[in-house]
Parts: C-alpha cells; sequence; structure tokens
C-alpha cells in the first residue's frame, strides 16, 4: 500500500512535468492551430539556462530569470519564422517548427555537452517520509508548482482581459480582430506562455537528476497527452498528463512482474498505446472540440 | 509540327509521360550521364549517390502520401524499418541460432516482400488514419515510430538487438553479387547501378500513379476532403491507398538503404529519420515525383559537403574534443535553417526554383 502510493506520487510528479508541456501545446494550439514541435526545444532551453545562472545567484532567482528569457527566446522564434506564415496550411507551420527546434536544440546541447549538468535546486535527491510512505521532495515540488501555475493561467484566462481577447482570438481570428484584438500580439503572447510553461517543465525534470542532452525526448510524451486530452482543452491537458504520468509510473511499477514479454521499459510506450486506444474511441481526444465541417 | 513544341494534335500526346521535346531530350541527357558517371567518380563519393538514390525512393513514398494525399505523417521511419527487417530477415542465415533467417537471396523476392510486408502495415494503420485529420494523425504516426523503436528494440531475434543490430539483406541478382567487388566492376560501381536502374522504375510508376485516376482522386483528397467526397470520390478508400502504396516504397527504400550501410541497427529507425525523409520533400518539392529525387539527392550530399568545411573555415572542427563548433552542429543547423527557409521563402522547393528558371527563359525577354 506504501509502495503503491509512493508510486502514485511518483507518477503525479512527472506527469505535472507533462502538464506543463502540454500546456504551452495547447496554448499555442488554441491560438494558431499549430502544434509547436518547437516545445523540447525550450524545455531544454529552460533548463540549460537554469544550470548556468545558479552558479552566479540563487535558484529560485535564476529560474525566473532563465524563464523571462525564454519567453523572450519564444517571441523571438514566432516573430522571425512563424510570423511571415499566417495563413500558410497548418502542416507546413508544424514542419517549420520542427526546423526551430533542430536548430535551437543544437545550439543548446552545445551549452549542455556530454556531461550531466546539475541545477542547483534546493532538493537534490532529499526524501521526505508522510507516515511510513517516502516520496521524493522534487516530486512534491513539481506538484505544488503545477497546480499554482494551472491555477493562475485558468485565472488569467477565465478574468483578465488579455485572457479574454486571447479567447476572443482563438475561437475567431478575423472577428476577434474586428473588435480590436491584436492577433499578432496574442500568437506573441501564445508562444511566450508556451515557451515559459516548457522552460519551467525543463527545470523541474532536470531537477535532482541533472540535466543531459537526452531528456528532450520526454518532451515528446506531451504529444500523447494532448491528443489524448484533446488539443484545444487547457483542461484536458492537465487531467491528461497527470493521469499518463500516473498510469506509466504504475506500469514502470508493477508492470514488469505481470508481463516481462513486453520488456522492463514497456511503460516508455504506455503514453503511445494509450493514445492510440483512446482516438479509436474519440478521434478528438477526450476533451477536444468535434470539428464541424461544412463545404 | 517543328518548331511548336506546344502543340498537340491528341489527347494522347498531352497525357503523355514525356510530353514535350525538351523533357525528351533532357531525360536522355541525364540519363546517359547517370551511366556515365560510375566511371569518373570515386567510389566513395559513389556510394554516397547510391545511397540518395535509395532514400529517393523512401521520399517518392512519403511524397505519394503527404504530397499528394495530404496526409501528414511522420511515421515513415517506421515504414522502413518493417521493409528493412523483413529483407533482411528473409536473406538472412538459415542456420543461425541467435537470428530469425530463411537464406533467400535473390534481390526480387526480397525487396517485393519488404515492399507488400510495409505496405501490409501501411493498411494496417489505414483504418486509424482515415479516421483522423491534420495534426491529430502527424501525432498519432509519431506515436508509430515510438512503438516501433521500442517493439525493434526488444524482438532480438528479428533485430539482433541494441548496439549489436544484424546484417542488412544480400543483393543477389540471377547469382550476380552486388555487394561484393568484381572483376569488371567494383562493389560501389555495381551498388551504383543497380539502385540508379530501381530508382528509375520506381520513379517512373509512381509518376504513372499520380497522373492517373488514382493520382488525381489523392490531389482531391488533399485539396478538400468533403469536397471530394461529395463528388463522388471514395475518401477512406484513397487514403488506404495512399497509405498502403506509400508504406510499400517505404518498405523497398527500408531494405535497400541497409544493404549500402550493410547493417541493420534497431535504434537507427527513430523520429529524425523521419524528420530527414520530411526535409526530403520539402526541400525538393511537395507533390512532385522530381522534387522527392532532388530533395534526397540535396539532403543525402549534405552531410558530404559539411565535412569539407573544416578545410575552408577554420572555426568549424572536425571532432567534439577540439575548440569551435563541430560540423555535426553546422549539419544540424543547417538542416533546421534549410526546412525554415525554403518553407519561408520557396514552398515548393528545389522544384520550385526550376519551374522558375524555366519560365523566365520562356517567357523571355517579357518578365510576364
Amino acid at each position: 500500500m506504501n509502495d503503491l502510493v509512493a508510486t502514485v506520487v511518483r507518477g503525479l510528479g512527472n506527469g505535472s512535468i507533462y502538464a506543463l508541456l502540454a500546456l504551452g501545446f495547447v496554448i499555442v494550439y488554441k491560438s494558431m492551430r499549430v502544434i509547436s514541435f518547437a516545445q523540447p526545444a525550450f524545455m531544454m532551453a529552460g533548463g540549460v539556462l537554469v544550470s548556468h545562472l545558479v552558479l552566479q545567484m540563487n535558484f529560485f532567482l535564476a529560474v525566473v530569470l532563465a524563464l523571462l528569457l525564454t519567453g523572450l527566446l519564444g517571441v523571438g522564434v514566432e516573430r522571425v519564422a512563424l510570423r511571415p506564415m499566417i495563413g500558410k496550411p497548418v502542416f507546413v507551420i508544424a514542419i517549420i517548427t520542427l526546423g526551430v527546434d533542430v536548430v535551437i536544440r543544437t545550439v543548446v546541447n552545445s551549452f549542455i555537452g556530454v556531461d550531466i549538468r546539475q541545477m542547483g535546486d534546493p532538493w537534490g535527491l532529499k526524501q521526505l517520509k508522510v507516515g511510513s510512505v517516502t516520496i521524493d521532495q522534487r516530486h512534491l515540488a513539481t506538484l505544488v508548482t503545477t497546480l499554482v501555475v494551472v491555477a493562475a493561467l485558468f485565472a488569467f484566462y477565465r478574468w483578465s482581459r488579455t485572457g479574454l481577447a486571447m479567447r476572443a482570438a482563438s475561437s475567431d481570428q478575423e472577428v476577434a480582430q474586428a473588435q480590436g484584438v491584436s492577433v499578432g500580439g496574442v500568437f506573441s503572447l501564445s508562444w511566450a506562455l508556451a515557451a515559459m510553461l516548457a522552460g519551467l517543465a525543463g527545470v523541474f525534470l532536470s531537477t535532482g537528476i541533472g540535466l543531459e542532452q537526452n531528456l528532450w525526448l520526454t518532451a515528446l510524451k506531451a504529444l500523447p497527452v494532448i491528443i489524448l486530452g484533446g488539443l484545444d482543452s487547457l483542461g484536458g491537458a492537465v487531467v491528461a498528463g497527470l493521469s499518463i504520468g500516473v498510469v506509466e509510473a504504475l506500469v514502470g511499477n508493477y508492470g514488469g512482474s505481470v508481463s516481462p514479454v513486453f520488456g522492463g521499459d514497456f511503460f516508455l510506450v504506455v503514453p503511445y498505446l494509450l493514445m492510440l486506444l483512446v482516438l479509436l474511441v474519440r478521434p478528438y481526444g477526450l476533451f477536444g472540440t468535434r470539428e464541424v465541417e461544412r463545404i | 509540327m517543328r518548331g511548336r513544341p506546344l502543340l498537340y494534335t491528341a489527347y494522347g500526346q498531352d497525357m503523355a509521360l514525356l510530353n514535350t521535346p525538351g523533357k525528351r531530350w533532357w531525360t536522355l541527357v541525364l540519363a546517359l550521364a547517370a551511366i556515365t558517371l560510375p566511371f569518373m567518380l570515386e567510389d566513395d563519393l559513389l556510394v554516397v549517390l547510391a545511397t540518395a538514390f535509395v532514400a529517393a525512393i523512401g521520399a517518392i513514398g512519403l511524397n505519394l502520401v503527404t504530397g499528394y494525399a495530404g496526409q501528414v505523417s511522420l511515421g515513415h521511419a517506421f515504414f522502413l524499418a518493417i521493409g528493412a527487417y523483413t529483407a533482411a530477415a528473409l536473406s538472412g542465415d538459415p542456420d543461425s541460432t541467435r537470428l530469425i533467417g530463411f537464406g533467400i537471396t535473390s534481390l526480387p523476392i526480397w525487396l517485393l516482400a519488404a515492399g507488400l510486408v510495409a505496405g501490409l502495415a501501411g493498411l494496417i494503420v489505414a483504418p486509424l488514419a482515415a479516421r483522423l485529420r491534420g495534426l491529430y494523425l502527424a501525432v498519432v504516426t509519431l506515436g508509430l515510430v515510438f512503438i516501433g523503436e521500442h517493439l525493434f528494440k526488444h524482438w532480438r531475434e528479428l533485430t539482433g538487438g541494441v548496439g549489436v543490430g544484424r546484417p542488412a539483406a544480400v543483393p543477389e541478382l540471377f547469382g550476380l553479387q552486388f555487394a561484393v567487388d568484381g572483376a569488371f566492376f567494383t562493389k560501389a560501381q555495381k551498388l551504383y547501378l543497380l539502385m540508379f536502374v530501381l530508382l528509375v522504375i520506381f520513379g517512373v510508376l509512381a509518376r504513372n500513379l499520380v497522373r492517373s485516376r488514382i493520382g488525381r482522386a489523392l490531389a482531391a483528397v488533399r485539396d478538400r476532403d468533403l469536397a471530394a467526397e461529395v463528388i463522388g470520390v471514395d475518401v477512406t478508400r484513397y487514403k488506404m491507398v495512399a497509405f498502403a502504396v506509400s508504406s510499400f516504397y517505404a518498405g523497398v527504400a527500408g531494405a535497400l538503404l541497409y544493404v549500402m550501410i550493410g547493417f541493420v541497427e534497431p535504434g537507427s529507425f527513430n523520429l529524425a529519420l523521419s524528420v530527414q525523409y520530411i526535409a526530403m520533400i520539402l526541400v525538393g518539392g511537395v507533390a512532385t515525383i522530381s522534387g522527392s529525387v532532388l530533395g534526397a539527392l540535396f539532403i543525402t550530399l549534405l552531410p558530404r559537403v559539411t565535412r569539407e568545411l573544416p578545410a575552408v573555415l577554420p572555426f568549424v572542427s572536425s571532432s567534439s574534443t577540439a575548440g569551435g563548433i563541430t560540423v555535426f552542429q553546422v549539419e544540424a543547423i543547417l538542416y533546421g535553417l534549410l526546412i525554415i527557409g525554403f518553407l519561408i521563402f520557396e514552398p515548393r522547393g528545389l522544384f520550385g526554383i526550376w519551374i522558375r528558371i524555366r519560365t523566365y527563359w520562356k517567357s523571355w525577354p517579357f518578365s510576364h
């Protein structure tokens, strides 16, 4: 039982990282109708910035500064590579983000090098004992931070003027423009938000275990998450992110003893299998909006 | 009718594969040039070119499903893998206790089998793919790559396992061995000629497919699937056809690609390989067969060109231990920038540049 609780908490910790990444994907999708494949690059950028900045300053200060810089990078990418493509097919824009990802990630990797970079985080591999359950502090920190960020994000979307503008732009760009919403500004802001969320995910992903070049693959796990939750649902992203994290942790912990044929690292493909299963039943994910097609 | 090259007096002339004298002459010149090349170039360059021809077969396949039918697929690496392993297993040593092998080394048999098995896999995926649109489909095909990678890493009897791998298929045609040096031709020359002939065969087949009824149906599905359905195109069926044919080409390319390398490693069928093929069709030209070939040549020759950079640019180094940026980083960055640059500035790719040049000379001295 203790083992189960510990596994679930670990799953929630990893799941919140997926949720942060997925929120970034969903924010960009809501504003531009495009999946940004550049999220892994922003995630790595956030992580590497913190790992360099902590050498000079306090960890929390470093995180804030790194996130601002990552957000700036997101705005820059949107301005340079995405803005000229307005009105072009979404597939083309998505492939451009793939190119952006390759470029940024190569540059970021040269700052990581072949070794593992330490993040200088206050948690490290410290553990916490609640009753008889041992929990990694970093998982708790990730979960709590994610919940706070998600709450702030929902409040921003629900109550602020800018949030309203973003919702308006996502439901109909032309009408929003006619009502005085700067759609270009919404694009910039959504890329900044997405990049910052990815950066934050990168920081939490590499606390404790350290940052290395191969961690970018984790960011791709947010893809089954957004498909599962529905491409345009913020709530879906959070729910799906947390549940995929938990399912993955459970399979990782108990799956091996059930069916050794699948290999010990079967939990790595569980998100993708789950995604396929859900799509067989619901082609627009669990909470996604069903598109109505007209000629 | 001399001097009036675009005057057609029969419908058949308009629909011909090479419908202008210019096309006929240049095709002949290109074919002759391609056949004389192996006797003029060094062997290592021939190997790169032969690899590019194989990549072109794969790129044509991806262009059929993504360029012509508009079904975004990031899963090309998965189908390449199926082809490579089918061929490797069929021609593998039957006495081996470690690996599956059937000892059928005849090239036409394992090549067709590789294509058919991959095509079958495409057909299995297709019903799911036909229900999905746009980016949902892109992510699902991406999922295929990850599931496939996992499967190939663990199915050791088929793939040899991570880091070990297995030998690729043996290219043998009527007793003629391609992968060994012969009395008259070197290994590289033989493989070059073999791949060239295969590229021509598969290229012409694809060209004929896309200018037929099926090609027009695919284009209709791409442009607006709902409208296509209304005018009587069976959308689900043609999406399945697109996936099956594309996967067939991928399987063939996968089998041949590893003949060039001589070795199949399960870790190599990853997302990066899929993106490489996407880059080929985008750089070459979406929805053109000759564009796919151009793009495959361009992307495959790119590493060869960047490897010459350290001699020209002193700040680029060839190993990761020395300072400065390495050729691999330059290559990766170039690759990303090429994708971005082409899509922003020349969405029709290299083929589009060729069209511009041609139009310039056609309309000269008038600019429009």
